[in-house]
């Protein structure tokens, strides 16, 4: 058994982290840290800190909800132009081009302004119980993030489900799974692992995307930072804490994709 | 030949005691106008190893892949353990199976090996082992477990289970690939070249376990190149030429004393 976990474990790297240059670099961060704290103005902050964690929250889930339901369209949008009829795939591919095509910001503002303007003319739609919801601005923005992030994976998915080894699902097909086995087991699988390392990357173009939806009057982190700004004129402080802020939450996606890559070991050549 | 019109005769018992477990009558293979398989017939009961042999490009792996339906037959009557495959003709007039369950029924108990392993490379091999029968089969995961770990140390595999299969050398991955297939209890085993994609100093451990298998009385279908073992292990011997059997017989005589003028060619150029 021994023998076994072995194969698996690599061998501990001798650990030497405090290393000369680890300490300058460490050293030079904490300087600039102390700078900004010391030479910086950062009085508004305590006020305004209720409105920033809700927008910072307001952030995450639209980046959480936008690419959770975009992956959801993205996968049958891949799959129909891997292998699907014409009749799916030239849809499909033309959804995708059509919004790869334009810009978010556009899409963001057709909706919220097209959409959203045309709703209030039908009665049955300012009656029923979507009212509430269709009056505000964040389901129009979800809705654009959500339509561009299936559009961009749509495209990540079909190249990832046409990599996937023929003779792999052809094993399946041989030992007698069904269309649907062979998709969940073994196509859908694969597929969403060779795409992992493209979709860390397209999950943080998706965060940086989410400002957009400041110019539809949703408060995300952003909105708020743009206010402090009017407000109080204080400009480069809010901006640095933004950064900071966005820096972070790309951290913490970067390292969630990275354990989810991990757990299965690939080998390349 | 019309192959809903096939009558099923005389399925089960074999002359000699031993039940049929395949029977291949008039079979035709057509890719568009390519004719590949132009009327073989086969016939394997229960402990027979039959060897397919013939140059690249005589319909050998088709005619293989044919006996579960991963090349749909255009035309002939396949018969798997006495029990006939339905094919019907679809909207291009290609003959599809009629029943989709009936045929994975039938192919979730015929072993397949391919000549590159086909190993479903996200899972570890006690994964790709227990895959089959835990999710086809309805195999109890625990129970399936055990099997894959005596199966997989039969084939010397042991310590590798929790081993993903890119890290493996090939005739590993063969070994692995053939265990996978004996975890279903197949009742015939289906190998398409199972060394040909093999380094040459790793035929001879994917070979053994092959030969293990045939010695201890496993049904057998095998598509090959090495003469010398079709010659030791198969029990009959079939000499496919441009899409037809130009000869069949035990192997003494396909080998020892070939009729034919092309096979006799065919085994000069070979050996």
């Amino acid at each position: 058994m021994s023998s076994e976990s072995s194969v698996l474990t690599a061998a501990p790297r001798t650990s030497a982290w405090l290393q000369p240059h680890r300490i300058v670099l460490i050293l030079i961060a904490a300087a600039l840290v102390l700078a900004s704290v010391f030479y910086m103005r950062w009085d508004w902050l305590p006020g305004y800190l209720p409105i920033a964690i809700g927008g910072i929250w307001r952030t995450i889930w639209l980046l959480l909800a936008s690419a959770g339901l975009g992956i959801m369209l993205a996968i049958p949008l891949g799959l129909v132009q891997a292998t699907g009829p014409k009749i799916l795939s030239v849809p499909a591919k033309t959804f995708c081009t059509i919004i790869r095509g334009t810009p978010l910001l556009l899409q963001v503002w057709l909706l919220y302004y097209g959409l959203g303007s045309l709703f209030p003319q039908f009665p049955w739609i300012r009656e029923s119980f979507m009212w509430p919801y269709l009056r505000q601005a964040w389901p129009y923005g979800l809705l654009a993030l959500t339509l561009s992030f299936a559009g961009y994976e749509g495209e990540v998915m079909r190249g990832a489900f046409a990599g996937v080894a023929r003779g792999q699902l052809e094993a399946a097909r041989a030992f007698g799974m069904s269309r649907w086995k062979i998709f969940r087991r073994i196509w859908l699988p694969q597929a969403v692992q060779r795409a992992l390392p493209t979709l860390a990357g397209e999950t943080v173009l998706q965060l940086k995307a989410t400002p957009l939806v400041a110019t539809i009057t949703v408060v995300d982190v952003y909105a708020v930072a743009s206010r402090v700004r009017q407000e109080t004129f204080v400009v480069y402080e809010p901006l640095l804490l933004l950064a900071l802020v966005y820096l972070c939450i790309t951290g913490i996606i970067v390292f969630a994709f990275r354990k989810v890559e991990g757990r299965i070991p690939t080998r390349l050549g | 030949m019309s192959v809903e019109g096939a009558a099923n005769i005389a399925p089960g018992q074999a002359p000699n005691g031993a039940a049929e477990a395949i029977h291949i009558e008039n079979l035709h293979k057509k890719f568009g106008d390519l004719h590949v398989l132009k009327g073989v017939s086969l016939s394997a009961r229960d402990g027979d190893v039959v060897a397919i042999i013939g140059g690249s490009g005589s319909g050998k792996s088709t005619l293989l892949r044919c006996i579960n339906c991963l090349e749909n037959p255009t035309s002939g009557l396949i018969r798997v353990n006495g029990e006939e495959i339905r094919l019907k003709k679809d909207g291009h007039g290609h003959s599809v199976p009629a029943d989709r369950r009936q045929i994975e029924r039938i192919r979730s108990r015929l072993g397949m090996v391919f000549q590159s392993f086909n190993l479903w490379s996200h899972m570890t091999l006690l994964e790709n082992v227990i895959e089959v029968p835990v999710h086809v089969l309805g195999v109890k995961r625990d129970e399936a477990i055990a099997t894959a770990e005596k199966l997989l140390a039969r084939v010397g595999l042991a310590e590798k289970r929790d081993v993903y299969p890119a890290f493996l050398s090939g005739g590993q991955q063969q070994r692995a690939a053939i265990a996978r297939a004996l975890a279903i209890q197949p009742r015939v085993m289906l190998f398409d070249e199972p060394t040909s994609a093999l380094d040459p100093e790793l035929v001879g451990e994917v070979l053994k376990v092959i030969g293990d298998l045939a010695r201890e009385g496993r049904t057998m279908i095998l598509v090959t190149h090495e003469m010398k073992f079709a010659r030791e292990v198969a029990s009959h011997v079939i000499y496919l030429y441009n899409g037809q059997v130009e000869e069949e017989g035990p192997p003494e005589q396909i080998f020892g004393a070939p009729k034919s003028e092309r096979l006799k060619q065919f085994i000069r150029s070979i050996g």
